[in-house]
């Protein structure tokens, strides 16, 4: 096998294309899968991907295959060169980025590997002797990827980015499974993380279930955590694509034509934004572009990213842009990035304060099986998972029972009366996509809790 | 029949598999099962009959599972040669070691017969990979030109996946299968003053060839010429009044129903817990087989991975197992589960039902959905008999939005049209409906199924499960059926507005 860089470079010289671009891709995974205090799967796993992207005048040819071979590169390159040749004109078709290169380009990729679990596999079964102890069961699923991608271009770009991502979830429940509680984090190596202290706060939500209230259905003063309000924002910025808003299609969609950039979407000076650069959820700092669709294009690859308002001041700023659909709306180029933040006002207090300061409302854990009822409103259904609890008199009384909700993450930035102090969390929905996110909790006076869920 | 193409079968199949196997061995594993999988994938999508983006891609590797001291340890690798076969078995041991501290259930496998050196390839006439880019793109160009004009956007896309995968066990199993699936998706959307909507095609993804965009299984000409009219009237229908109604649900959308309320429901490492951080577990638990009242006596559920054409249908599954059909939910009834080897064995069944998949080389077989259908009635009603039954109700059509929780109690359907039924006769669509329920109330609601006549095979791509996140193709065949006094929502109210 060639390494990541020779392969790029011969590639490019075997196209043919008027220009070409170069993608590889080195993955290496290691996770751990348990459940009810026992090892259920496990694995390691390598993967090595190379998309060739070939442009022929405006027509575009992408080829992508896994362990490719030193002999079977011509192939996958002229297959490339010759689907470009055969390609009707692309609309999103743009000068490529001209030559920028990042340190780094000629190091060796560092896999990761079961090893990464060395510390962390013993703690977590000490954890499974004391949950076994204690009557608890514990579940979960641990994987870190280290994902390398190299790209090339015949217009110079050399670029790498080294991404590390690891994902810790934890859910214990009580022996007879009636009670559930869940925590989860990101990491970027698993050192920092703590198992015996998430079991400890897992065991004390349990023990805030041990007393039941049942709530009908209805609109309730609700605190979102931070994973919860991620998993709404994430969905939010998915959609936030400005071709499908130019078109008329979603909530970003202006009556009349045109997109909402300019609204205010908020009350609260709420700021959402990604940023390749923030501290623990650093990203890829240029486009990487496997194929176009409706918010990225190829010929966007290598194009840098930097620090890029989505929401600010509670008023909408950007959508997801490639070069072409920025020219279609007049607006800024601002492509998507790997990471999402959100902060609201200055001195937002913590989730532990938001609750003292409640009278009565509700505390979720985190959100589930979230899909899109009407995307004109973004209106969302889902459910709430491993944990509804009562607060009273600025106390945690009880554990509620489990509801429908539907609601749209824009219409609640209208309605939130409350952003709390922001701190990296683990979106429960999206992880498998979506894991560097810095969130804050919120409170919102009338979440829509549609119908009762029978689930515990 | 198809034969498995040549270029695969050219692969070191059988020595990279000797080399694992044999390393495995050497090690002392209880058992070792060796997968070589090959995934093509191609997606095209068109805009308004232009070209928006294609991709060709696929995935190659092989992989290594044994059973070491009683634990499992998995290993994948890339390199096609008998050395990194043999270095992804030892790895797997080694995977194995690491794990052994936080594994207290000994790993033990249900028997099945040994299957020396068979194949199986899927029901299709023409490979999709086959037809030049620019044919598909042509004629997915010419279907959204021909709805453009009378509806302000056409989305098109295609996905075509060929799966191929070579097997071998420690037993003596020798396995190699291909199998082709095609779903193509047009997508009109139109705004009518500051309504805007749209509405999709209702053809199933299934498992043919390309011949099933030239005639064969569905009439897409004849579908796509009916849709701009339907689009211009549910723009100026009127909105649902919620409240409870009566419902005839039309396969298009009930088999989604069936996937999220039977198929997973119905899993039993769901109903053991195995996914319960993250998937869910299931209301229908292990001590409730052979007594939970599903749903009505004319509910009958089977699973299979046999039917042809079925997205799940296969020859042998990844473990070895060979595809069989078996009863689910007899006369309401539930009265069996979806297996793997080790829960087969663990559970008392005996034999496995073949229900073990991975979706790529690099993840290990988890118990997937087999086809799981609703099996219609003999000599049972129309469709039109069946809403000729009902005084106030709605006909359900085509899938949209779908949600439920993760005991698969509670689930919230949206589709793509909704008829008002007055009297036994269709008045017109309506907007913003939604239909939710608890899932056993739901199917013991379920008055009458529809007969054979009404019998479609709908299914999905992707339905995801497990940790690594897995995506499984599935197939569910349900004929029309009507259920009495359903919860509908508007869409709208609920948004608040």
């Amino acid at each position: 096998m060639s390494t990541p860089q020779e392969t790029v470079e011969r590639a490019l010289a075997l196209s043919e294309a008027d220009d070409c671009i170069v993608i590889v891709d080195e993955g290496s995974t290691a996770n751990l899968r348990f459940a009810g205090n026992t090892l259920t799967t496990n694995g390691v796993a390598r993967s090595s991907q190379l998309t060739v992207i070939s442009v022929a005048g405006q027509g575009v040819g992408v080829v992508s295959r896994a362990a490719v071979r030193p002999d079977q590169l011509a192939d996958v390159v002229a297959a490339a060169d010759a689907a470009a040749r055969d390609a009707q004109p692309s609309d999103d078709a743009r000068p490529l980025i001209e030559g920028t290169s990042l340190d780094g380009w000629d190091r060796e990729v560092e896999p990761t590997s079961i090893d990464i679990f060395r510390d962390f596999a013993p703690a977590l079964g000490e954890s499974f002797a004391a949950a076994e102890t204690s009557g608890r069961k514990l579940y979960g699923f641990a994987e870190h990827i280290m994902t390398s991608t190299f790209v090339g271009s015949s217009t110079g770009l050399r670029l790498r980015h080294d991404q590390p991502t690891g994902r810790l979830e934890l859910n214990a429940k009580s022996a007879d499974m009636s009670r559930s509680a869940w925590t989860g984090v990101a990491t970027r190596d698993f050192a920092d993380v703590d198992v015996a202290a998430l079991d400890a706060s897992l065991a004390q939500r349990l023990e805030w279930s041990k007393r039941r209230v049942d709530l009908e259905a209805g609109r309730y003063e609700t605190i979102l955590p931070p994973t919860a309000v991620a998993d709404l924002m994430i969905y939010l910025y998915w959609t936030a694509g400005a071709r499908d808003a130019a078109d008329g299609r979603t909530v970003f969609s202006r009556t009349g034509g045109g997109t909402r950039v300019g609204d205010r979407l908020s009350p609260l000076p709420v700021r959402l934004y990604s940023d390749p650069a923030y501290p623990g959820i650093e990203c890829s700092p240029f486009v990487v572009a496997h194929a176009s669709s409706r918010e990225q294009s190829v010929f966007d690859n290598g194009a840098r990213l930097g620090a890029t308002d989505w929401i600010a001041d509670g008023t909408l700023r950007n959508l997801l842009q490639t070069r072409h659909s920025a020219e279609l709306t007049g607006l800024a180029a601002t492509p998507q990035i790997d990471n999402l933040i959100m902060t609201g006002p200055e001195g937002g207090r913590s989730l532990e304060e938001m609750i003292a300061s409640t009278e009565r409302g509700l505390l979720l854990t985190c959100l589930w099986y979230i899909r899109e009822v009407d995307p004109q409103t973004l209106l969302l259904t889902g459910l709430t998972r491993d944990g509804v609890y009562l607060v009273e008199n600025g106390e945690v009384v009880g554990e509620v029972n489990n509801f429908r909700f539907n609601e749209s993450p824009v219409d609640l930035l209208g309605r939130v009366a409350e952003v709390g102090a922001s701190a990296q969390t683990l979106p429960r929905e999206w992880n498998d996509y979506f894991t560097r996110t810095v969130m804050p909790a919120m409170r919102v006076p009338d979440f829509n809790m549609s119908t009762v869920s029978q689930a515990n | 029949m198809r034969q498995i193409d040549p270029d695969f079968l050219a692969l070191p199949l059988r020595r990279l598999a000797d080399a694992a196997l044999q390393r495995a061995r050497d090690l002392g594993v209880e058992h070792a099962a060796f997968r070589l999988e090959r995934v093509r994938a191609e997606t095209l999508r068109l805009f308004d009959a232009g070209l928006e983006g294609s991709m060709d891609a696929d995935d190659l590797g092989f992989a290594v599972r044994v059973i070491k001291d009683g634990t499992w340890g998995f290993a994948s690798g890339i390199e096609l040669t008998p050395e990194a076969a043999a270095r992804a078995a030892e790895e797997a041991v080694r995977v194995a070691a690491v794990s052994a501290p936080i594994n207290r259930e000994p790993i033990e496998l249900s028997p099945e017969p040994v299957y020396s050196d068979v194949t199986w390839v899927s029901a299709y006439d023409v490979d999709p990979f086959d037809v030049p880019l620019r044919d598909k793109v042509a004629l997915l160009s010419e279907w959204s030109s021909g709805m453009l004009g009378a509806v302000d956007h056409v989305s098109a896309s295609l996905m075509q996946v060929k799966e191929q995968k070579f097997y071998a066990d420690t037993a003596g199993t020798v396995t190699t299968q291909q199998r082709v699936r095609v779903h193509p998706v047009l997508t009109a959307m139109k705004t009518d003053g500051d309504r805007f909507d749209d509405m999709r095609t209702l053809a199933p993804p299934v498992g043919r060839g390309y011949e099933y965009l030239t005639g064969t299984g569905w009439d897409f000409p004849a579908e796509l010429a009916e849709i701009p009219d339907l689009l211009a009237e549910k723009l100026k229908a009127p909105s649902v009044e919620a409240g409870a109604y009566d419902l005839v649900v039309d396969p298009s959308n009930l088999w989604l129903t069936i996937h999220e309320s039977i198929g997973h429901a119905t899993e039993l490492d769901r109903a053991l817990g195995y996914e319960a951080a993250y998937a869910g577990t299931s209301f229908a638990t292990f001590d409730k087989l052979g007594s939970l009242h599903y749903g009505s006596p004319v509910m009958n559920i089977t699973g299979d991975r046999t039917a042809e054409h079925g997205l799940a249908t296969v020859g042998w599954d990844d473990e070895g197992v060979a595809g069989q059909s078996f009863d689910i939910v007899k006369d309401g009834t539930l009265v069996g589960y979806q297996l793997d080897r080790r829960m087969a064995l663990m559970k008392g069944f005996g034999r496995s039902n073949g229900c073990a998949f991975a979706d790529s080389p690099g993840h290990v077989p988890i118990q997937r959905m087999a086809n799981v259908s609703l099996r219609p009635a003999e000599g049972g009603p129309s469709t039109d008999e069946l809403i000729s039954r009902v005084e106030r109700g709605i006909y359900v059509l085509g899938d949209k939005s779908w949600s439920i929780d993760m005991q698969r109690y509670n689930f919230q359907f949206t589709g793509q049209r909704f008829y008002r039924v007055e009297n036994g006769r269709l008045a017109g669509q309506l907007r913003d409906v939604a239909y939710q329920a608890t899932t056993t109330d739901f199917w013991r609601s379920m008055e009458a199924v529809g007969g054979r006549q009404t019998y479609v095979l709908g299914g999905a791509f992707n339905c995801g499960k497990g940790q690594p996140g897995q995506v499984a193709p599935v197939s569910h065949g349900t004929p029309s059926a009507l259920f009495r006094g359903v919860r509908i929502l508007n869409t709208v109210q609920e948004g608040g507005k």
